[in-house]
């Protein structure tokens, strides 16, 4: 318990990814929010490199966060943007009421 | 020891808390709040087990630049104004026994695989061999960065570059009514539009039509 290891951090990012898992389905307030959820699930897989890498040794789980934050940052931008182009064209992102798609 | 366990205590949990804040609370901006802290204890955390590139990266990257534009467009939607009219007669929806089903399933299936997990002993006596060297975190994920990684480096340089670009070609919308500069017409205007030689008359003055 006392003893940090390996698993502590796995399981940190275990409960952050579930965490983003339940927020992305229990959401029913709008969609900035399912996109806060996206950015979690991809901070406990950044978690999950890190903590591997530091433990093993190899740096290459370091390079590739960097990656996965550069293509997080790029994420957010255009779903931030697609949603503002929603609004503007519907007037609202209310999760319930985007059925364009009929899905 | 004690004390790294201390802080990683500290920081997990307010890191969870917050994560369960982000999804749970009413008010989005809020949301973003938490979000920004579950961003910083993270950081903090990897700070703490010897990655501080990356902390310091995270916090720039998510605090300082994509925290700050979730803000922006909360703020410029109107999410908090609406709220009254959002949440007004909310009823409980069939999404929620699914999705609580889902994600304790997934969570069991990565506590099963972690805690099954049988590490082979001499993985991490490699370990020592990297993090015992003089050269710090940052110069180390530098010199692989730029010699192994970088053709992945530039492609990610390009992710980037088509992002901004989809984002400004998104949102773009053409006015119409305000005044705007055409450099084409600017370029192009010849002497003769512009000037013309009059002979001035005394005492009668000119006549300029507009």
């Amino acid at each position: 318990m006392i003893d940090i290891g390996l698993g502590h951090y796995l399981t940190l990012g275990a409960v952050i990814f579930s965490i983003g898992v339940i927020g992305i389905f229990l959401n029913r307030k709008n969609i900035i929010v399912i996109l806060m959820s996206i950015e979690l699930i991809l901070l406990a897989v950044n978690i999950n490199l890190v903590a591997f890498s530091i433990y093993l040794g190899d740096l290459a789980g370091q390079v590739f966060t960097l990656f996965i934050l550069t293509v997080a940052a790029a994420e957010a931008a255009i779903g931030l943007a697609i949603i503002v182009v929603y609004f503007r064209n519907s007037g609202t992102i209310r999760v319930e009421e985007i059925d364009k798609l009929k899905g | 020891m004690i004390a790294h366990a201390i802080f990683f205590y500290t920081f997990s949990i307010i890191a969870v808390v917050s994560a369960i804040m982000v999804t749970a609370s009413k008010n989005t901006v809020h949301s973003v709040f938490f979000l920004i802290l579950d961003f910083i204890s993270i950081s903090c955390l990897f700070i703490m087990i010897g990655a501080e590139f990356l902390g310091m990266i995270m916090l720039i990257v998510y605090v300082g630049a994509v925290a700050v534009l979730f803000l922006f467009v909360v703020m410029m939607l109107n999410v908090a104004q609406q709220k009254n009219q959002w949440f007004a007669g909310q009823s409980t929806s069939k999404h929620i026994p699914v999705g609580l089903i889902i994600s304790t399933l997934i969570f069991f299936e990565i506590i099963i695989v972690i805690g099954g997990w049988k590490y082979k002993p001499e993985i991490f006596d490699i370990n020592n061999s990297l993090a015992n060297t003089s050269v710090s975190n940052t110069h180390s994920l530098g010199q692989i960065l730029y010699t192994d990684y970088i053709h992945v480096f530039q492609i990610s340089g390009m992710i980037l570059l088509v992002a901004m670009i989809g984002a400004i070609v998104l949102t773009f919308r053409q006015r119409f009514g305000v005044k705007r500069q055409s450099y084409i017409k600017q370029i192009s205007r010849e002497r003769v539009e512009g000037v013309e030689v009059l002979e001035v008359q005394s005492n009668k003055g000119v006549k300029i039509d507009d």
